[in-house]
């Protein structure tokens, strides 16, 4: 019988080592926060690769944060502010905008990079074990780094036209919160969906584009109709935008219905997007 | 202790949803529209495959087990589920100890990023903490050799200079149980060696390793177990080097022996071959030889009628499609007409000759028919069996661990003459017109 020629002076497993339990899937089921926690590295490394890769081919680098919600919000200023004449809350056109871009600009960003991040890391997936969960966490950092820019330019411009920064900015980052967890809920179900079908890339500009017009980027939210704003409210973006423009600039903060719905709506979305997402998560291996 | 238990592993595919590759929505939808329009009946039972079924095995702590089969036999579905990649579909395993494993290497290597950047990402991908890559960075690009080039991007390098960071980082893993795929089969024979050469100081520091590969040798060498999968099943199981020619002898159909049954014996109406095998020095029959003891080629015939003078020959080919090498029996009593009746004639192939591998003996029993031979009877690869070298230091590769090329590989005998240190000063003086002498 072979025995071990030459034992190491390393180490042979300790009686304290960890033991790895293989079972067929379960239905659902909490997912594994000590093993969340412990890939923290993973997890923080995937999004500095994501952040790294993102500008360090491109021509102007970090620019392209700033410049998406800034072009945008020119054209939004010459079309609707000057032509449609919208109300604006009694900003000045482009300052109401830009505030109402740059939140904008980061949800869209989370729920298109949460959308594609199990397929975009499909080797990864297909080839070391790792818990599954991060992929769509990992899809933060990205738009956060760009929120960091895109805002100070936002910033940059709401004093330029004389209006006053409010203390309430310190209320900013709930609203943030808000955003991505929306983001990465609705994401982790279209990523999910798109390990399957790969129709979802060329879904995803088209529902962020019909959800721009929902989410009271353009106008402000009160602007409509009573009995549609409880509806409207369902989607967490109204209330997230509106706050957040409240807490920079001191426009009418969102009302009741607007928060409490909202946040309701985030949570569902959050856990509910999650909760899909870790049911369909064994067989991502097999159908990728 | 047991590292690693399985039990009843299974895993089942299920072809018509998985295997087809991916679908779009707008197929999803018409089908779908379509049942429920002509309310067809929805046929739920798609056509399953058991990719696995019901393995179960036992590994104790330090030991080196080799996984073997054909494509399609299992190996990769094993694996996967081991490595937690897939969850079973039924059946249960337990590993003892931080598990590490290397299904690719590479695994997450992006072009855009420097070596050192991908350094980190892979290791963090391969189950590495951050600190942990950083005590031993140095390490490993010290032994990638690709120092010069470590904060360019990847995308720069040669693929030999992507693989070797590659292998550096995953050879760096420390895992108590390592799981290893066929890592071996990229790369240059240089790489290949280094890989090999790693694999051995992991397993001898006493850690369990878990090796799937189609490298026979590697797995003997290696391994000192083995299981063979055939079908999703375990077909067999045992010592290592037997598992291999059992597996070897199953795979190309023909062994260690062969017996023509009446009727069926190859040759002409004065001359058919009988039987052919590889015997030991005891006269047994040997799938798998090793290369420090003698080997014969054994070959049964009768002759029956007037054949002339004859020539008993073997040659042997390797795995590589080469010819090692042909040899007849010079023996002056086939220079007449032999007496009709059976013979018997064994070559017996010295110790230490032959390289590694395996080998396929053609049987050919010719006459001298000026000026060719004749041949009465020629059947290619009638025997096959399997050379290897334990390792132990005393055979020709001495204390090297790789592969040795050449259809041979003798043990020669080598003398060394040593001069003193003024014999040396002499010839660095001399050195310079050594050299161009010898360019001359």
């Amino acid at each position: 019988m072979w025995t071990p020629q030459a034992f190491g002076s390393t180490m042979l497993s300790a009686p304290d080592s960890p033991v790895t339990l293989i079972r067929p899937a379960r239905r659902s089921g909490l997912p594994d926060f000590r093993e969340l926690w412990q890939a923290r590295d993973l997890a923080l490394i995937l999004a500095w690769r994501d952040v790294k890769v993102r500008y360090k081919q491109s021509l102007i680098g970090i620019a392209w944060a700033v410049l998406q919600p800034l072009l945008t919000m020119v054209v939004f200023t010459l079309i609707f502010g000057t032509f449609a004449q919208l109300p604006s809350q009694g900003l000045d056109y482009p300052v109401f905008a830009m505030l109402n871009l740059v939140p904008w600009t980061f949800l869209a960003a989370v729920f298109t990079l949460t959308a594609g991040s199990v397929l975009t890391n499909r080797m990864l997936v297909q080839k070391v074990h790792f818990p599954l969960l991060i992929l769509p966490l990992a899809c933060i950092l990205v738009p956060l780094v760009d929120f960091v820019f895109s805002f100070a330019v936002g910033l940059g411009i709401t004093t330029w036209y004389d209006t006053a920064i409010q203390p309430t900015i310190v209320l900013v980052p709930l609203f943030l919160l808000m955003l991505a967890m929306t983001g990465i809920g609705l994401g982790s179900f279209l990523a999910v969906v798109n390990v399957r079908y790969r129709d979802v890339p060329y879904a995803v500009p088209f529902l962020v584009q019909l959800w721009l017009f929902a989410s009271g980027v353009i106008y402000a939210a009160e602007a409509l109709p009573e009995r549609y704003l409880a509806i409207a409210s369902l989607n967490p973006a109204i209330g997230a935008i509106t706050g957040f423009r409240w807490a920079v600039a001191g426009t009418p903060p969102p009302t009741t219905t607007m928060l409490v719905v909202g946040v309701i709506m985030t949570l569902v979305f959050f856990v509910g997007g999650l909760a899909f997402y870790r049911r369909a998560e064994p067989r991502f291996a097999d159908t990728l | 202790m047991k590292t690693v238990v399985a039990q009843g592993l299974s895993k089942c595919y299920r072809i018509g949803e998985y295997k087809a590759g991916y679908e779009t929505l707008r197929d999803t939808i018409s089908h779908a529209a379509r049942r429920a329009l002509r309310l067809e009946h929805v046929d739920h039972s798609l056509e399953e495959l058991w990719a696995l079924k019901g393995v179960s095995f036992e590994i104790e702590e330090g030991e080196v087990v080799g996984f073997i089969g054909r494509n399609g036999a299992g190996k990769s579905t094993l694996l996967k589920i081991l490595t937690q990649i897939t969850p079973p579909t039924e059946g249960t395993a337990s590993i003892k100890g931080r598990v590490g494993s290397i299904l690719e290497v590479g695994t997450g290597f992006h072009p855009e990023l420097t070596g050192r950047e991908n350094t980190y990402l892979n290791g963090a991908i391969l189950g590495m903490k951050r600190r942990e890559i950083a005590a031993k960075f140095d390490e490993i690009v010290e032994f990638s050799g690709i120092e010069k080039l470590i904060d360019t991007p990847v995308k720069r390098y040669s693929s030999g200079m992507y693989v070797r960071l590659a292998f550096a980082v995953a050879a760096h893993l420390d895992p108590e149980v390592l799981i290893i795929d066929e890592v071996l089969a990229v790369g240059d024979h240089e790489f290949q060696q280094r890989c090999m050469g790693r694999i051995e100081d992991i397993s001898s520091s006493g850690r369990t390793v878990l090796f799937v590969s189609h490298d026979m040798s590697a797995i003997t060498r290696l391994c000192g177990r083995a299981y063979w999968l055939h079908a999703g099943e375990v077909m067999d199981e045992g010592v290592a080097e037997d598992v291999v020619s059992r597996y070897l002898q199953d795979s190309s159909g023909t062994g260690a022996e062969k017996v023509f049954a009446e009727g069926e014996a190859p040759g002409s109406d004065k001359l058919r071959l009988l039987s052919a095998r590889i015997v030991d020095a005891d006269g047994e029959t040997q799938h798998s030889v090793d290369v420090r003891e003698p080997v014969g080629i054994e070959c049964r015939f009768a002759v029956m009628g007037e054949t002339g003078p004859l020539f008993p020959k073997f040659k042997l080919g390797n795995d590589r499609g080469e010819v090692v090498f042909n040899a007849f029996d010079t023996d002056p009593r086939w220079r007449t007409q032999p007496e009709p009746g059976i013979y018997t004639c064994t070559a017996w192939i010295p110790p230490n000759l032959l390289n590694e591998g395996v080998l396929a003996v053609d049987v050919t029993v010719a006459a001298l028919g000026a000026p060719t031979l004749v041949n009465h009877v020629n059947v290619p690869g009638v025997v096959r069996f399997h050379v290897t070298d334990p390792g132990e230091g005393d055979s020709a590769k001495g204390l090297f661990t790789g592969k040795l090329r050449g259809g041979v590989r003798p043990l020669l005998d080598w003398t060394t003459e040593f001069d003193d240190s003024r014999g040396y000063e002499t010839a660095k003086r001399t050195t310079g017109s050594a050299v161009s002498s010898a360019e001359t």
